[in-house]
């Protein structure tokens, strides 16, 4: 069983491989281009690698390899493109989310500034998804410390017009009408930066996993603590007490086992360091009630860097693989669901995303 | 006669790898601009994003003088002027 681990970076992107040996890290792709959004399409048979890259001089792109990287296709078109009467243009694509798994031609993209565009062709075109960029809220919606943009794109395994969104600072949406009309779903996650501590929007999520089992279950990190849903992103419930902080950025659900959720707690929003200043993801396999921390084969020295909102995964192996980068430009891969880890990659750039296929 | 637009080394894999570019003038930066989208669609777009506006780093100088310290994409272009473009110095 090989697996593929796409490795976005602020200076280009990474593939490493892994078929029973060593890690193979590949040579740099899209030199000095910030790759915040990374997916591995499996969905078609032949895996389709889609990276949403920008330049600081020569904007965003969106570029795809069907060769597992050997070659990139870019469109003379561009494939995301805000319409003309939006008066927006794309800053950056950072996200991109494969659709139902029986239609491999839909693509999701969220973009900054926050716009959800839908592709029908794999990812080679989009288009906006008006029903959110019209929502009356938009205009109040905020921009969180790394700008503001739709991160967080989860479409219901069940249901093709059903999905959820996140952004900082706005918090999470739910369509059940193909993006015509959304929902926020912010009840009983709390926000620290704006005197009603439970609004209905506005809250700094910063990233929303759904259960792998339980599509209805979702996980959230946010900027002020962990939660847990368990009515499609309706309503939270603080499940943070038993870690060590309550900040963070990511967090990911195993693709199959109810309950079982990763992430990277960090002390707290004015002490940004990982918690005990170690590098140890914590697991839960309750849905949040405990956690246990993990560490075996990750660095015992004192650790500081942050692991980003897209800088941890898990792929659909069995056993799975769980993966993360830090902004120290190291990558670790557990190859057993987080019970030992080893070192992928080291002396990167700050690493921004994480994606890993089974290929 | 036209003019002629000077790409940096960068941006020439956009425009089958050419270093000089020939296009119509007397006309307006904007002009240019238009033709560049129309021949050559990829090397406009790391130019200008979709709402016609110039990039914040690319510096575009005709016959020497930055298009932004003149009249912006309206600045004339005349018969025979050298556009260079030149990425400004920025990033980490």
């Amino acid at each position: 069983m090989a697996r593929l681990v796409a490795i976005g970076t602020e200076k280009g992107l990474f593939l490493a491989t892994h078929d029973g040996g060593e890690w193979e890290v590949s040579a740099l792709h899209f030199a000095v281009k910030s790759v915040y959004a990374v997916a591995i399409d499996t969905r078609g048979g032949t895996p389709r690698i889609l990276v949403g890259a920008s330049s600081a001089h020569w904007g965003p792109s969106v570029a795809i390899s069907s060769d597992l990287g050997r070659t990139w296709v870019e469109p003379d078109d561009p494939a995301i493109v805000f319409p003309e009467d939006t008066g927006a243009a794309l800053e950056r694509v950072w996200q991109l989310a494969p659709g139902p798994a029986d239609r491999p031609e839909i693509v999701y993209a969220g973009t900054e500034p926050s716009a959800l565009f839908r592709s029908e062709d794999g990812g080679r075109s989009f288009s906006l998804v008006r029903g959110l960029w019209e929502h009356p809220h938009r205009p109040t919606w905020e921009p969180g410390g790394g700008g503001q943009a739709i991160h967080t794109i989860l479409p219901d395994p069940r249901d093709d017009g059903r999905m959820v969104v996140a952004m900082s600072t706005g918090g999470v949406y739910r369509t059940a009408d193909r993006g015509e009309t959304w929902t926020p779903g912010n009840a009983g996650i709390r926000a620290v930066h704006v005197p009603d501590p439970f609004p209905e929007y506005g809250q700094c999520v910063h990233k929303v996993a759904r259960d792998g089992a339980d599509p209805d279950r979702f996980y959230a990190q946010v900027h002020h603590g962990v939660y847990r849903s368990d009515d499609g992103a309706a309503s939270w419930t603080s499940i943070a007490d038993p870690l060590p902080g309550d900040f963070g950025f990511p967090i990911v659900a195993h693709p199959s086992r109810p309950g079982t959720i990763y992430n990277f707690p960090m002390i707290a929003d004015m002490d940004r360091f990982p918690a005990d200043h170690r590098c140890r993801v914590y697991r839960s396999r309750d849905a949040g009630a405990s956690w246990e921390p993990l560490s075996a084969g990750l660095p015992s020295a004192p650790f500081y860097p942050s692991v980003l909102r897209d800088a941890m995964c898990v792929d659909a192996g069995d056993p799975a693989g769980v993966y993360f980068g830090a902004k120290s430009g190291e990558v670790f891969a557990s190859l057993d669901e987080g019970d030992s880890w080893t070192r992928v990659a080291a002396h990167l750039p700050a690493v921004l995303c994480v994606r890993a296929a089974v290929i | 006669m036209g003019a002629v637009i000077l790409l940096p080394g960068v941006l020439r894999p956009e425009a089958a790898g050419a270093s000089r570019l020939e296009v119509a003038a007397p006309g307006t930066v904007r002009d240019v601009l238009a033709e560049v989208t129309a021949r050559w669609p990829r090397l406009a777009r790391r130019l200008r994003d979709e709402r016609g506006e110039l990039r914040r780093y690319v510096n575009l100088y005709v016959d020497g003088e930055e298009c932004r310290r003149m009249s912006g994409l309206d600045t004339p272009v005349p018969d025979g002027a050298e556009i260079q473009i030149i990425p400004s110095v920025a990033g980490g």
